[in-house]
């Protein structure tokens, strides 16, 4: 710089302020390595020396446990909960004569934050006090919903079990399967068949319109764009009785097309698509706007931004919005009932012919009020959920890092290439030398 | 040699003016400063340079002449004015869904670059440029929200140059790095010219003494707009400035 330093004094007369001392006097600035960085050479006089790191050589840190459990807390709880039993029963077994177990778990819910805030406020104060109710309450309503889950959960494994130890199960369909065929006959292959193409077709359908259409809103915008979110939102609350009657109407009556997967799978498309919409549309809003300054200021266009920078950024958000699509689609009985059919046999083609899907084969099973028949519409339930389950947990890893977090294989990919980078820098390196 | 021309230029938002009446010439392969209070409208003069302001909605009158092309003209399309006016921001903003190396030559890629032997000699040529090759080369992979704040602004510099523009605007880049980050940046943007000119927004008038050749003095006038004060070589707006605000503001009585 020609202009350094003269002006840099020129500033300092002109302005009668001394000139950061620090920054204009000090040294070169060396690093841990005892190597120098020259670009950062302030003055010939003082050093900056970095401090070396002192933990090298020390056995890892331990986390320190910042929350404590004391005992008199444990203490607290125990006393507040047998308060609480002891009374309810009191109340509900020998002074009144009330009944019924919801009536019974609200007294003692009731009860027992009472008696607990009468003995939190012993020993602590207002805030503390107020701290410890909130707490409870939030973990028993956590504890409420985690349990209503499980009972719903448990409760239809419950019922299914039986068959769902057999392996035909898995195998067969039920064509073969008479009222009262034994267990080991019969299965709901054919329902998981139909499921799978039938959530299939929608998702390639789903999927490039869904996305395609949020980043329409969120990137694109004006009145039109608020209008197609308005119709979105509104289609978000179409029950879906709706969405099968619409494909029923148009696509079996109207076009005189059979009942048939595909009829199942566009219905199906039609609930499915505003949520994927809708939850789309939020994730790419939340995509940080500099992002799309920095792209838009190396001038890129818009859908080279959209493809290059937004969609990559908020993958993981994507993943989720196609996720929960999924989990509505394929739970989904109504539209299916009216545009797939029902048959007990395996059909693999979704064009042609009834094809039944999982939860419709529950609902037709349980219908049924034979024994045998309810027992494997609760195990085709079970199924169903199973189904869900590794669906997500397959979503997850495909799809679920954040940015910038590279799976296994790229992870792989991407050492190799540096691995051949580093070689070809020595050989570069080497013939300067 | 002028290599930008801002001929009146005002920009509105709305019904708030933001700044009016700008005329400066930026000087080819010379590094001007643009200082003044917050608020005076120095990024929004920026932004003007290279049709920012067509994402954010401001309307922009005047001419802005990128040597002699006005590039606001008709049939002069935005992301071509971008692509030779490179930008770089206040806060370092690297692509976080991409690696240090597709960082690097994202703008390539984003004008639709895909020879894989030219992207790699323009991102270690862009890297070298901005001081950050020696540090990042044997973890171009890795992804680029890793590296610190400096050599994430570093590398957003790399980014902006990978695409070879005439002009490099800079939007306070140091104000949220440290010093070291800071003393390596202003060595990269002293090293720039005279391939590149450069206009660098401050608030730091030693960092302007430091870097730059030319001055670019705005304040707010009476009516609270943005306006351009005085504008010249540095030595001589510092050491005798014209218009007694300038002399103010210096001095420390206004801002
Ligand atoms: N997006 C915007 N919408 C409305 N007003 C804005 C916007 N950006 C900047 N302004 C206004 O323009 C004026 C100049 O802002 P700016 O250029 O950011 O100042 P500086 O960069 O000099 O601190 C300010 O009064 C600010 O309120
Ligand atoms: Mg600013």
């Amino acid at each position: 710089m020609s202009n350094g330093p003269d002006a840099r004094g020129l500033a300092s007369v002109l302005l009668g302020r001394p000139e950061p001392q620090e920054r204009l006097d000090g040294g070169s600035v060396r690093f841990e390595d005892g190597s120098s960085d020259p670009t950062i050479e302030f003055g010939p006089t003082r050093r900056t020396v970095v401090p070396r790191r002192a933990h090298v050589g020390l056995p890892p840190p331990v986390r320190r446990r910042t929350r404590q459990v004391t005992s008199s807390d444990v203490y607290n709880l125990l006393g507040a909960l047998l308060v609480s039993l002891c009374t309810t029963y009191l109340l509900f077994g020998v002074l009144a004569s009330f009944s019924g177990l919801i009536g019974f778990v609200i007294v003692f819910y009731v009860i027992f934050l009472v008696a607990y805030a009468v003995l939190v406020s012993i020993n602590e104060r207002g805030p503390t006090v107020r701290d410890k109710i909130m707490t409870s309450v939030l973990y028993s309503t956590a504890m409420l919903a985690l349990g209503a889950l499980s009972w719903v959960i448990l409760s239809t494994v419950w019922r299914g079990h039986r068959p769902l130890g057999h392996l035909n199960f898995y195998t067969q369909d039920l064509s073969t399967t008479g009222n009262f065929a034994p267990r080991s006959k019969g299965g709901a292959a054919h329902a998981l068949v139909g499921t799978l193409w039938q959530v299939g077709i929608a998702l390639v359908l789903t999927v490039p319109l869904g996305i395609t259409c949020a980043v329409f809103l969120s990137e694109v915008g004006g009145p039109v764009a608020r209008l197609v979110r308005t119709v979105v939102e509104a289609m978000t609350a179409l029950p879906s009785i709706v969405a099968g009657l619409f494909i029923y109407i148009t696509w079996i009556v109207t076009l005189h097309e059979g009942h048939s997967g595909l009829a199942a799978a566009l219905a199906i498309s039609v609930t499915m698509l505003p949520i994927m919409i809708r939850a789309a549309d939020v994730v790419l809003r939340l995509v940080p706007g500099n992002l799309r300054e920095a792209s838009c200021a190396l001038g890129a266009p818009t859908w080279r931004t959209v493809w290059h920078v937004i969609l990559p950024t908020a993958r993981s958000g994507l993943t989720t919005s196609v996720i929960l699509a999924v989990a509505w689609g394929i739970g989904e009985t109504a539209p299916v009932l009216l545009t797939a059919g029902y048959t007990t046999y395996m059909n693999t083609n979704p064009l042609r012919g009834p094809m039944v899907s999982l939860p419709l084969a529950a609902y037709e099973l349980v219908k049924t009020g034979i024994k045998t028949m309810v027992e494997r519409g609760f195990a085709v339930a079970a199924f169903l959920l199973l189904v869900v389950i590794v669906l997500f947990a397959i979503a997850r890893i495909v799809g679920g890092r954040g940015p910038g977090q590279l799976s296994k294989m790229q992870r792989r990919r991407a050492v190799r290439a540096s691995r051949r980078d580093a070689q070809r820098f020595a050989v570069a390196d080497g013939g300067r030398a | 040699m002028t290599a930008v021309t801002l001929d009146d230029v005002s920009v509105t938002f709305g019904a708030h003016h933001a700044v009016r009446h700008v005329t400066l010439r930026l000087q080819r392969s010379r590094v001007t400063a643009l200082i003044g209070p917050s608020g005076c409208g120095k990024t929004t003069v920026l932004r003007a340079i290279n049709r920012m302001h067509e994402q954010s909605g401001a309307i922009v009158t005047g001419t802005v002449r990128l040597g002699d092309v006005d590039i606001y003209g008709p049939g002069i399309a935005a992301e071509h004015v971008r692509s030779r006016i490179g930008m770089v921001f206040q806060r370092p903003n690297p692509f976080p869904s991409m690696s240090i190396f597709d960082n690097t030559v994202a703008g390539l890629r984003l004008a639709g670059i895909r020879n894989k032997r030219l992207l790699r000699e323009a991102a270690e040529q862009a890297l070298h440029h901005a001081a950050l090759w020696d540090v990042v080369k044997d973890r171009l992979d890795q992804p680029a929200i890793r590296l610190s704040g400096g050599q994430q602004q570093r590398l957003c510099i790399a980014r902006a140059l990978a695409v070879q523009p005439e002009v490099l605007l800079m939007d306070e880049p140091c104000s949220a790095l440290d010093p070291i980050a800071t003393a390596k940046v202003e060595d990269l943007i002293s090293r720039l010219v005279p391939d590149v000119t450069v206009v660098l927004v401050t608030h730091n008038m030693f960092q302007a003494t430091r870097v730059s050749h030319d001055v670019a003095v705005f304040l707010l006038d009476e009516d609270r707009v943005g306006e351009l004060v005085e504008a010249g070589p540095i030595e001589k707006v510092f050491s005798s400035p014209a218009d007694p605000r300038t002399r103010d503001y210096l001095s420390g009585h206004i801002g």
